[in-house]
């Protein structure tokens, strides 16, 4: 296993550092930067819970090498508040009660701002292809989709 | 009488919902310990094999290897119900199912965990497996628990309430049927995790994704024979349960153990496969069902029999047993009740409790079967269900108190939000609605040890700034059970939930409360907090009156303020009040505590399915089936729950959507199914768990009968709006192609099977055909309760 610096930039902020081979992206904002708040329920690419941007891409963090990576801007939920303001997501899910035991929410976070930003009028057909790939064992995911419609509205009000 | 309230009743956000969407909520795994060493499990690769010898020289050899232990280390037998302690943290002896834990590694990193493992040699000696129902039922093979060949019955029961045989034979129509409902599993986000961490004072401290600190604090203490005073149980955010950590498991245990032979903390993380091993889901039933009928669709009698596959260990087993043949009484008045049942081992993952444990199995069998025999009596779905609905404030035949009930207002609701009369059997080819009701405990009446202490407490302390910190066992597990708590101490002080400081779940600081399941917490530690906050209410109430010179009944708190109700300039801010409480009665401390009230009958089993309160709900479901591929849509789902009140209408509307979504994903999806004693698919993948693309709109009525006795008038969510979903979806499936599957999950390949039945001319009907042939012995005769009213 060889060493490698990886140079990227986390949720604005450039960070440098010494990785293996095999390091995933999930392992190195978890345990290297502890960003905790980017979370995992599977470790294989199958639930979406360590969804986070690269680039502004949705991807699954455990299924990415971290030296793939290298020269992107990575964000995680850490980082979707804008100068310590919540994205309008965040206080949607929050208000809505989009959240119930908070595990997936991070993920869906970052594929909803993925959603948003490539398309800010969703239907609620496109919100849920959009969140096809990120589970959600407690809400039935009805409250994430309403919040997702609430921030976008809001989003288009301002 | 929502309007005597200022917060309960209110849509409000969780008290912890922005920490949660900003990231901040800390989860176990989130934690790292100076020195933390990572643990892992070597797990059985056999379903049944003796185990000859362990040798594990070469993996302590590794360097980075700190300890590995083995079941010769952790010798002491446990189990979450005292009467049946069989499992131990690694296996000793035996292993019982592929995936049993059989020894740990604490290393520096996960790699030289793993590289250990693999280091570890352990020689095993295959045994005969017994993986089905029937196997179990034979004599020649070997016993899972005890020695030689025999059957592996783990309990059986035999019940019998009034007189079946004369209320059948009273009848004017007589129906039996046999049902089939698949195991399947909870699938939490989050899966299991456990960090230990052993002090060189010989203090023990475990944050665990766990729903009952107590319990697991109680098995902590018996097999690592450490005094309970030296350790401490955090359950840290919890990310989702269901009932999947509801058992102390081996990782808390192997973990703790770990840390105390290194002296550093350890940390075990399941991996999701590991998870599908540990398991503890819901049950696999057969069941057969017979009941008698008047012509008007009145109930004579009833037998039901159920037949659990409990998987390799007992877990919950003989409470879920019970379970299976507790609650069919509570929504339906059946005058004579005979319930014969019995779990078996097999050499599989064990089963336990999920989200209705033990009654969504016969819930789905009940409501089908009362479906099929409506339509054979001329009655119509709603009829039939109306005709038999419980009364209020009743008993039933087989011992249970029913107090508030809005079963039939609930059937009401949907009935009519859905239009279900006109849809029904109306609607174009392959589409059809179905409708199925069903209640739930507000909380198991007994703890799962006997004793006569509150089976939760809550305290309040205030501090000299106003300050309001609650302190409760209760674990979240995303039902908001601290936004509940919050509330209604937010209530009682006239203060905002956000305002409250919540400290919950940790042995060392908090009273106990028995643990988030059974659906007891709104109901005991919100009882609990009702008391405690009702105190602290008076005791400053009492204060702000002698200040201002007035009766304490003019005295109210609200927004913050205490003063004189109607005269808004005559008071003071809370803080002030406050200190003026402390300063006339000493320490503003006080506590509550919640019983249950005694209300088990004397027969055997009599302490499964008493409840301080029961839940009810009703449920529509409409679904679009595709005759060719079998393929089921569901185009929307209505479902009323009587809440009793609801405390936060949002986060029980969530509930609601929740229940509805695990029980589509129940009736349409989810198998934990086997290949001899192998898992088909522990996976995410393999196992279907409904995405956001399978979900339909839900239209959810919260019904508020005011319980009595429920804190401030409320019941129980989490798990009623669960049960009738699944039978309300077979029966839409029947309305819409005309076939029955009598079994769970509703597959595709079931539903083209019947159809192809159905075109070779023979009956639409995929299930069970016939039940073992097992002679219960020992049926306990019990009088009905004084007072019972046969219908
Ligand atoms: S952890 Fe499940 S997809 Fe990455
Ligand atoms: S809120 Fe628990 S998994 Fe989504």
């Amino acid at each position: 296993m060889a060493d490698h610096i990886l140079d990227f930039d986390v949720n604005g902020e450039n960070r440098r550092l010494l990785v293996t081979d095999q390091r995933t992206l999930l392992e190195v904002l978890r345990e290297d930067l502890v960003l905790t708040g980017t979370k995992h329920g599977c470790d294989v690419g199958e639930c979406g819970a360590c969804t986070v941007l690269v680039d502004d891409r949705p991807v699954l963090s455990c299924l990415v090498i971290a030296r793939q990576v290298e020269g992107s801007s990575v964000r995680t939920v850490e980082g979707l508040a804008i100068d310590g303001a919540p994205d309008l997501l965040q206080e949607a899910f929050a208000e809505l009660g989009a959240a119930q035991c908070g595990y997936c929410t991070p993920g869906m976070l970052l594929s909803a701002r993925a959603l948003l930003d490539d398309n800010p009028e969703p239907t609620t057909d496109e919100i849920r292809e959009g969140l096809a790939g990120n589970l959600c064992r407690c809400t039935g995911y009805i409250k994430i989709f309403e919040a997702v419609e609430l921030a976008a509205s809001r989003d288009h009000d301002r | 009488m929502s309007g005597a309230f200022s917060v309960v009743g209110e849509r409000l956000p969780r008290v912890d919902a922005m920490d949660q969407t900003m990231g901040k909520t800390q989860y176990v795994d989130d934690m790292t310990l100076p020195g933390m060493l990572v643990g892992r499990h070597l797990t059985s690769i056999h379903a049944h094999a003796r185990i000859l010898s362990i040798d594990t020289s070469r993996a302590e050899a590794l360097v980075g290897v700190h300890a590995v232990i083995t079941g010769a280390d952790l010798p002491i037998t446990y189990g979450i119900l005292p009467i049946s302690q069989d499992e131990h943290a690694l296996a000793v002896g035996r292993v019982r199912y592929v995936g049993e834990p059989v020894a740990a590694v604490a290393a520096i990193n996960p790699e030289i965990a793993e590289q250990a493992l693999a280091l570890i040699d352990v020689s095993y000696e295959p045994l005969d497996e017994v993986v089905t129902l029937e196997q179990a039922l034979e004599t020649d093979h070997p016993m899972l628990h005890g020695d030689g060949l025999g059957q592996n019955v783990h309990r059986s029961a035999a019940l019998e309430f009034g007189d079946v045989e004369e209320g059948f034979a009273r009848a004017d129509y007589v129906r039996e049927d046999v049902f089939f409902f698949g195991g399947n599993t909870h699938a939490a986000l989050e899966t299991h995790v456990a960090l230990a961490s052993y002090s060189q004072t010989g203090k023990l401290t475990l944050w665990s994704s766990t729903q009952v600190p107590h319990y697991v604090h109680r098995t902590l203490e018996k097999v690592l024979e450490l005094p309970a005073g030296r350790i401490r149980v955090i359950a840290t955010a919890i990310g989702g349960g269901f009932g999947g950590k509801t058992d102390p498991f081996s990782h808390e245990l192997t973990a703790a153990k770990l840390s105390m032979v290194t002296g550093r903390p350890v940390k075990i993380n399941l991996s999701r496969e590991e998870v599908f091993y540990a398991h503890r889901g819901r049950h696999p039933v057969l069941m057969w069902v017979k009941t008698g009928f008047e012509n008007n669709g009145q109930i004579t009698s009833m037998h039901f029999k159920t037949f659990l596959d409990g998987g390799a260990y007992s877990s919950y087993g003989v409470a879920s047993l019970y379970y299976t043949g507790a609650l069919q009484t509570t929504t339906y008045r059946i005058p004579n009740y005979r319930f014969e049942g019995l779990r078996v081992f097999t050499n599989k993952p064990p089963c336990g409790p999920k989200r209705g444990h033990g009654t969504p199995q016969p819930r789905f069998g009940l409501e089908c079967h009362l479906d099929k025999a409506a339509a054979d009596l001329g009655l119509d779905p709603v009829t039939i269900r109306q005709v038999n609905a419980v009364e209020p404030f009743s008993t039933t035949v087989n011992h249970l108190r029913i107090t508030s009930c809005a079963l039939v207002e609930c059937i009401d609701k949907v009935v009519e939000a859905s239009d279900f009369t006109v849809k029904r059997g109306r609607l174009p080819s392959g589409r059809g609605v179905g409708l199925a009701v069903g209640a739930y405990m507000s909380g198991a009446g007994l703890p799962i040890y006997f004793n006569d202490m509150p089976q939760s407490e809550v305290q309040i302390k205030i501090d000299r700034g106003g300050g309001v910190t609650v302190y409760s066992m209760a674990t979240d597990i995303g039902q908001g059970s601290t936004t509940m708590l919050a509330t209604v101490v937010a209530e009682a002080l006239g203060l905002e939930p956000r305002d409250i400081n919540m400290v919950i779940a940790d042995t060392d600081l908090t009273p106990v409360d028995l643990g988030s399941y059974s659906s007891r917490v709104t109901f005991m530690a919100g009882n609990a907090a009702v008391t405690a906050g009702a105190k602290i209410r008076s005791r400053v109430v009492q204060a702000v009156a002698d200040e201002l010179g007035v009766d304490p009944a003019q005295v109210v708190t609200k927004g913050g303020r205490v003063g004189v109700s109607g005269d808004l300039d005559r008071c003071v801010t809370w803080a002030e009040a406050v200190r003026l409480a402390i300063a006339a009665t000493g320490p503003l401390v006080e506590s509550g505590g919640y019983t249950a009230p005694k209300l088990a009958g004397t027969f055997r089993g009599a302490g499964v399915g008493i409840s301080p309160a029961y839940s009810y709900s009703a449920c529509v479901v409409e679904v679009d089936c595709a005759a060719d591929t079998g393929l089921v849509k569901v185009e929307r789902v209505w479902l009323a729950h009587d809440i009793g009140r609801a405390l936060n209408p949002l986060l029980t509307e969530g509930q609601v959507e929740g229940g509805v979504y695990m029980g589509l994903g129940e009736a349409l999806y989810e198998e934990h199914t086997f290949r001899g004693g192998l898992h088909r698919g522990p996976s995410l993948l393999d196992y279907k768990i409904p995405t956001a693309l399978d979900m339909p709109p839900v239209e959810t009525f919260l019904v508020e009968s005011d319980d009595p006795e429920g804190p401030l008038g409320a019941k129980e969510v989490g798990q009623g709006p669960l049960l009738p979903v699944i039978p309300a979806v077979a029966n839409a499936i029947h309305d819409a192609l005309g076939v029955r599957i009598d079994e769970v999950p509703i597959t595709p390949q079931k539903i083209v099977a019947a159809l192809r039945n159905v075109s070779r001319g023979r009956p639409g009907r995929i299930g069970p055909e016939t039940i073992p042939d097992f002679e219960f012995s020992r049926l306990t005769r019990v009088e009905p309760p004084e007072g019972f009213v046969t219908p």
